[in-house]
């Protein structure tokens, strides 16, 4: 029967059509005809009305538990010092302040919070997103359901197929531009078959970027160092401009993706027994950069994905590279879908699925101005400065945290410096010869 | 679809707990959710090393003290009840509570906390705290920063200034007197948002 097959036929044309004229072309040559632009107001307007139909549900509902974006805790103990007795001198009170940040953290810790997604003061009816989901009204759980069938049966097979073009012509076409000698036209031409590529995956994630200061995009020769939230960042970044990519030679098809790119242009893809030797690692990072004419290396210094409402502290090593750092800060808005890449939690093949049957990936990428090393300053130092202007802009906290932590255990110095901190209160800064007095005073100074 | 009420009726005898701590069904589950998080082995109990996996704790001078408490003495894992029972000593003083002659002293009155926190000091549980026991933990909170000599001197000084019955140790009486004007619920408390 002819007549079934005719149909499939003429829609999967119609499909084709659509997919290229309307999407990949337009975003091919990076203008929009902004349809995203018009879904995104309608989303909104619809996660508005969505959240004050909840709000007045938990009214009138009690009992419900209301979502935390904060955090459970409300902290506003004073510091130690305000919280000892008096100052120099013991009071069997001051270790309540100890015991009670142990009870605190016990409760709920600033560094376990950021390597889990975000709590959203109101709900983008996901409900991956939502811990408290109840049945508050029949039209919510209506939108919810039509919601979900949109996300999975039309945005769904529309991204993947993108993505997958997007791969497939990033893999051929690099390759094909590898044949070419090294030339400017080779280079040139590179970086359009980069740009395209990526246009088409980001339009595979319903990516929606916003570009600040563009004058500051980081230039030849540079390292640029942004803040890590998911992998997604290098296809965030990579729309507005080629990089050289740093990082570990995977086999399979990452393997395929990654030896097709560094043959049109130069990345930088280590062996894993490299990766071990900081000093080979920093030598071909040194070389690459100091060859002027080579595209900006990308690199996270965060070291693993924070889930984008703070930054952690930045490895220092690549701030001992030299050349000029370009700081970028990226921030998702985390209304139309939840980035962050909880690596213990999903694998990156359900993180993909999670990315692709999400609303929409907005995001907000700012530009800051170059950095460079400056006299007397160690690497340390600048990569905190480094991380501060970018905290800063992004709207993010600024932690001293190990990102490491993630992994592993805390080091004897924290537990130092509170006890440091404890004793210049009590005892003095170097502790006073007069044996027993310490500088107390005679009259026994209890609390007010 | 993770409600309240499924997350309620998955912790059992929840109605005592709720009226022995005073938490509300909302307090409950978070701290349900804490428990589970903390607790990544999915054994349904708690392990002094499941605390020690808690970056602020470990960080903190007394933290073995603290995660010292949530055992009971020869226990080596702590449930859920006892968990939250623990941390309900910290929940704010309730001014509001009608008194009831002859009730039960509720976990987190000004008494029941200090009553905890002596605990901190009088590790053996003798009712006293003894010389040895306060240098213990002037140790833990100064460590490398002073001088054995002088924390024996701050130890020595504490317990004049608080030992009424001169008996060279601080009983739990002494202990009240010492701490009357100070505000044990603003210190002894954690507040949890909405």
């Amino acid at each position: 029967m002819e007549d079934p097959w005719s149909t499939v036929h003429v829609l999967f044309q119609v499909w084709l059509t659509v997919l290229v004229f309307v999407i990949m072309v337009p975003a091919m040559f990076g203008f929009s005809l902004g349809v995203t632009g018009v879904y995104i107001k309608i989303l909104v307007k619809t996660l508005e009305w969505a959240t004050l139909r909840i709000q007045r549900g938990c009214k009138e509902q009690p009992s419900l538990p209301v979502p935390l974006p904060n955090g459970l805790l409300r902290r506003d103990g004073g510091s130690m010092e305000q919280e000892m007795a008096a100052k120099g001198e013991f009071a069997l009170s001051d270790a309540f302040y100890f015991y009670r940040k142990g009870m605190e953290s016990i409760v709920e810790d600033q560094v376990t919070q950021r390597f889990s997604s975000e709590e959203l003061a109101s709900w983008n009816l996901l409900t991956r997103t939502n811990h408290n989901f109840r049945h508050i009204s029949l039209r919510l759980t209506v939108i919810w359901g039509l919601g979900v069938f949109i996300r999975y049966s039309v945005l769904l097979p529309l991204r993947v197929t993108l993505a997958l073009i997007g791969l497939s012509t990033l893999v051929i076409g690099t390759t094909i531009v590898g044949f070419l000698p090294k030339s400017s036209v080779k280079n040139w031409l590179s970086e359009l078959v980069h740009l395209m590529c990526y246009r088409i995956c980001a339009r595979g994630l319903s990516a929606t970027i916003h570009y600040h200061n563009k004058e500051n995009r980081p230039k030849k020769g540079g390292i640029c160092v942004a803040n890590h939230t998911s992998p997604i960042d290098i296809v965030i970044l990579a729309n507005d401009g080629c990089y050289a990519m740093v990082g570990q030679i995977h086999g399979g098809l990452m393997g395929v993706l990654q030896r097709s790119m560094v043959r049109s242009c130069p990345h930088v893809w280590f062996e894993r027994s490299e990766m071990r030797d900081r000093h080979a690692v920093a030598r071909r990072l040194r070389d690459h950069v100091a060859a002027r004419t080579k595209l900006p290396i990308l690199i996270f210094p965060e070291g693993t994905c924070i889930n984008n409402t703070s930054l952690m502290m930045f490895k220092k090593g690549s701030f001992e590279i030299g050349g000029t750092i370009y700081p970028v800060a990226i921030k998702y808005d985390p209304r139309f879908g939840d980035a962050f890449w909880n690596s213990a939690k999903y694998n990156m093949v359900s993180y993909l699925l999670r990315m692709m049957t999400s609303w929409a990936i907005v995001v907000n990428v700012w530009y800051l101005p170059p950095m460079i090393l400056q006299e007397g300053e160690d690497a340390t130092q600048f990569a905190n400065r480094v991380k501060s202007a970018i905290a800063h802009q992004g709207g993010l906290l600024d932690m001293s945290w190990d990102g490491g932590l993630k992994r592993g255990k805390v080091k004897d110095t924290f537990k130092e410096q509170q006890q440091k901190m404890y004793s210049s209160m009590i005892v003095g800064e170097e502790g006073s010869d007069t044996p027993g007095t310490d500088g107390l005073s005679d009259a026994s100074a209890h609390e007010q | 679809m993770g409600s309240t009420n499924s997350t309620l009726s998955k912790i059992p005898n929840v109605e005592e707990l709720m009226q022995e701590t005073g938490f509300t069904p909302a307090h409950i589950v978070r701290l349900y959710d804490r428990f589970e998080a903390l607790d990544k082995e999915g054994k349904g109990h708690l392990r002094p090393q499941d605390f020690g996996e808690i970056r602020e704790l470990a960080m903190n001078p007394i933290g073995d003290r603290i995660i010292a408490a949530f055992f009971s003495p020869g226990q080596e894992i702590v449930d859920f009840h006892s968990f939250v029972k623990i941390l309900a000593h910290f929940r704010p003083v309730e001014k509001k509570r009608p008194r009831d002659a002859g009730g039960p002293e509720l976990v987190n009155s000004r008494t029941s906390k200090l009553k905890f926190v002596f605990q901190l000091y009088d590790q053996d549980k003798d009712g006293k705290i003894s010389r040895r026991e306060l240098l213990q933990v002037l140790r833990a909170l100064l460590e490398s920063q002073v001088t054995e000599e002088q924390l024996e001197s701050v130890a020595d000084r504490a317990i004049q200034e608080a030992d009424t019955d001169q008996d060279q140790a601080i009983s739990f009486e002494e202990f009240r007197k010492t701490l009357e004007k100070v505000n044990i619920d603003h210190k002894m408390s954690i507040r949890f948002l909405r």
